[in-house]
């Protein structure tokens, strides 16, 4: 179900935004529109939709339109033509009071510099959306206390923002969002005024909480990272016109253009790729019938001097050395008595950022497991060569 | 430079007798009837009230607004006012930059509000506040009479063109100086203009507002004084006694008087102004 549907959205500012309106639909570029009649182009036609319970990411740099964008959702900026639907209903040609009422009701904001009322306590923010909507004092205290909890900040009820870091105010500027149960966030840059250490926590948080919650989030940054660590989808913007919507996979094998192409070249794999990418199949595998002289067969022909171990349907059962193997052989034990178990298994979705600490400790390859069957396994020269090569070439046959 | 000549006084003398007076003269006295009642009870309550009972208030009002300090420099004040037998020109003069305070504040409070949400009204105001800032107060105190005949009305009327413009411009500075992205986010969470007004708005443009209401009370105290020209009655006009009748000792004790009374005035509205802050 579409949560969000925009299309053709344009803004242009400036004193005659229907004339400029009429020479972009002729096809006039925005610098020569600024040029003549000294109107900017803010956001161009965009369209894009947003699934219910998707986390989808607008990613531009500064003067992109991007923040512009957000703002028409919610109408904090007046379109100049073009259609939001939230719900299936046009934002745009809402009245006074139906618009306050979907703010109210469906759509929560997160802003850059937090927005927090500094003459509010914390639980007084985040009790403000309720407040307004005239919930009764106790009722709305209730669930403010209720979100403020999500986010973490029990025990500051009572602090007024100044008081908190910046990270801090954030989860409150979060938690206020949250309190109105509405099923839309809008976040503005909601990390970027964040140090990194701080921006990677509450990245994380976020996606717990989307996970919990199941909002429906637009997410603006100027990040990439950050764009291909949340998105589930990221539309890409340039001059204030969406010049690619895709997962991160697809906006990273495939650019729309050079621009994108430019972009995402410089990307850090190590936070995009996966284990999954990377990881290959175990060169040699066997049901744990067979014994231990198959499996020191098995060894010499791969010319490995340890294999793993896995039963019939695949589950992953641990790792025989060819010692161990050797011993098992010659004292005719099963070769499970003799299974190396406490092996680091690994999620196919694991980045690669997090294996880097994990592959240097462990002796033998890394395990890649998914409910308990074995897909695959990752050696340290498969993590540098991922991240030299990217994932094409390391998947490719 | 006469290359021709503008008979501009002529033009509103005229004006003034033809026009304004016999035609608006009715609407003017009744103002006028209302405001004498008000600042006359003021006044009469004032100096009827027992010096000690208020003086007693004043004292703990410092003390609560402002400190220790202060609460002693008002009682010091007072037994100065006191005995000077002055006590009761300055509860006239208090009643006076009371009235017309209270009215300055009244107007010019929601003119700021106006004038900080709308671009027309605000291109209105700005002018009609530069033109009562800078025109000599002396110019409209002769309108002043003109309507409103001589004693406390004019001066409060005088005093409240004189002192309005702070409390108008600190309104709408306070309000514009709201961070736009607080108000954006209280635009974001549904609330109307009312709710943006009242919760966030006005209480973070507070300081600001206190400040403008501390700046108009002071320039109404110092209105007073000089409305004594006018025959307001209070220190102005023991200060203006002293003048026409080259008394130098009359002239400080009232001059002394009008100076603990700003003293008191500027304190207490300056610890509101701190007290807001926090």
């Amino acid at each position: 179900m579409k949560k969000i549907e925009v299309n053709n959205l344009t803004k242009i500012f400036g004193s005659h935004p229907q004339q400029g309106l009429k020479r972009l639909m002729n096809g006039e570029q925005k610098e020569s529109i600024l040029a003549e009649t000294g109107m900017t182009v803010g956001v161009n036609q965009a369209s894009f939709s947003v699934e219910a319970g998707e986390f989808f990411v607008i990613m531009g740099l500064s003067g992109s339109g991007k923040s512009t964008l957000i703002r028409l959702v919610n109408r904090l900026i007046e379109p100049t033509s073009g259609e939001v639907l939230i719900d299936g209903q046009n934002i745009v040609e809402m009245g006074k009071n139906e618009l306050i009422e979907t703010r109210r009701k469906k759509l929560g904001m997160v802003f850059q510099q937090f927005g927090l009322f500094p003459h509010r306590t914390v639980l007084q923010n985040v009790a403000y959306g309720l407040e307004i909507q005239g919930v009764k004092k106790e009722e709305r205290n209730k669930r403010a206390q209720q979100s403020i909890e999500d986010v973490g900040l029990h025990g500051y009820e009572n602090s007024y923002p100044k008081e908190l870091s910046g990270g801090m105010q954030q989860r409150v500027g979060l938690a206020r969002a949250l309190a109105n149960d509405s099923d839309i966030l809008l976040m503005d840059e909601a990390f970027s005024a964040l140090d990194p250490l701080i921006r990677k926590e509450m990245q994380d948080e976020l996606l717990n909480l989307q996970n919990k919650l199941g909002k429906t989030i637009l997410f603006i940054t100027h990040d990439l990272d950050e764009a291909l660590k949340l998105g589930d989808r990221i539309a890409i913007m340039k001059n204030g016109e969406i010049v690619q919507v895709g997962t991160a996979d697809e906006i990273l094998e495939n650019p729309a253009n050079e621009y994108v192409s430019n972009f995402v070249k410089d990307v850090d794999r190590s936070k995009v790729l996966m284990a999954s990418h990377v990881m290959k199949k175990p060169a040699v595998h066997m049901a744990d019938k067979s014994g231990a002289l198959a499996a020191v067969r098995k060894m010499e022909e791969a010319g490995a001097s340890s294999i793993f171990v896995v039963d019939k349907d695949n589950n992953f059962k641990g790792l025989l050395t060819i010692d161990n193997a050797i011993n098992a052989y010659k004292e005719n034990l099963p070769i499970e008595n003799v299974l190396i178990e406490d092996i680091h298994e690994i999620s196919p979705e694991t980045p690669l950022n997090d294996l880097f600490g994990v592959a240097v400790e462990a002796k033998y390859p890394l395990a890649v497991v998914e409910n308990g069957k074995l897909l695959g396994i990752v050696s340290r020269v498969s993590i540098l060569s991922g991240l030299v090569l990217g994932k094409n070439e390391v998947t490719a046959p | 430079m006469n290359y021709f000549t503008l008979p501009l006084e002529e033009w509103t003398n005229r004006f003034v007798d033809e026009w304004l007076l016999p035609v608006t003269g009715e609407f003017f006295d009744s103002i006028s009837e209302g405001l004498r009642t008000f600042v006359d009870g003021v006044t009469d309550l004032l100096i009827a009230a027992p010096p000690e009972l208020l003086v007693l208030i004043l004292i703990i009002i410092s003390w609560k607004f402002s400190g220790k300090g202060l609460a002693l420099f008002a009682l010091l004040g007072s037994l100065y006012l006191g005995s000077v037998d002055l006590w009761e020109a300055a509860m006239q003069t208090v009643a006076i930059v009371i009235v017309s305070t209270l009215i300055s504040v009244i107007i010019g409070i929601p003119l700021g509000i106006l004038a900080a949400t709308n671009k027309t009204m605000a291109s209105i105001v700005r002018p009609i506040l530069d033109f009562m800032q800078t025109l000599p107060s002396f110019v409209y105190l002769i309108p002043a009479i003109l309507l409103f005949g001589l004693g406390n009305v004019p001066a409060v009327i005088a005093t409240f063109v004189f002192a309005t413009p702070p409390a108008v411009r600190m309104t709408t500075l306070g309000i514009q100086q709201v961070p736009a992205d607080v108000v954006e986010a209280s635009k974001a969470f549904g609330s109307t203009k009312w709710q943006l007004l009242y919760k966030v708005q006005l209480p973070l443009a507070l300081p600001s507002i206190m400040a403008g209401i501390n700046q108009t009370m002071m320039l109404a105290l110092s209105m007073a004084v000089i409305a004594s020209m006018i025959g307001a009655p209070g220190l102005g006009s023991v200060v203006l006694e002293g003048i026409s009748t080259v008394n130098v000792g009359l002239g400080l004790t009232g001059g002394l008087g009008i100076v603990v009374l700003a003293i008191i005035m500027d304190r207490i509205t300056q610890g509101l102004v701190r007290k807001n802050k926090k």
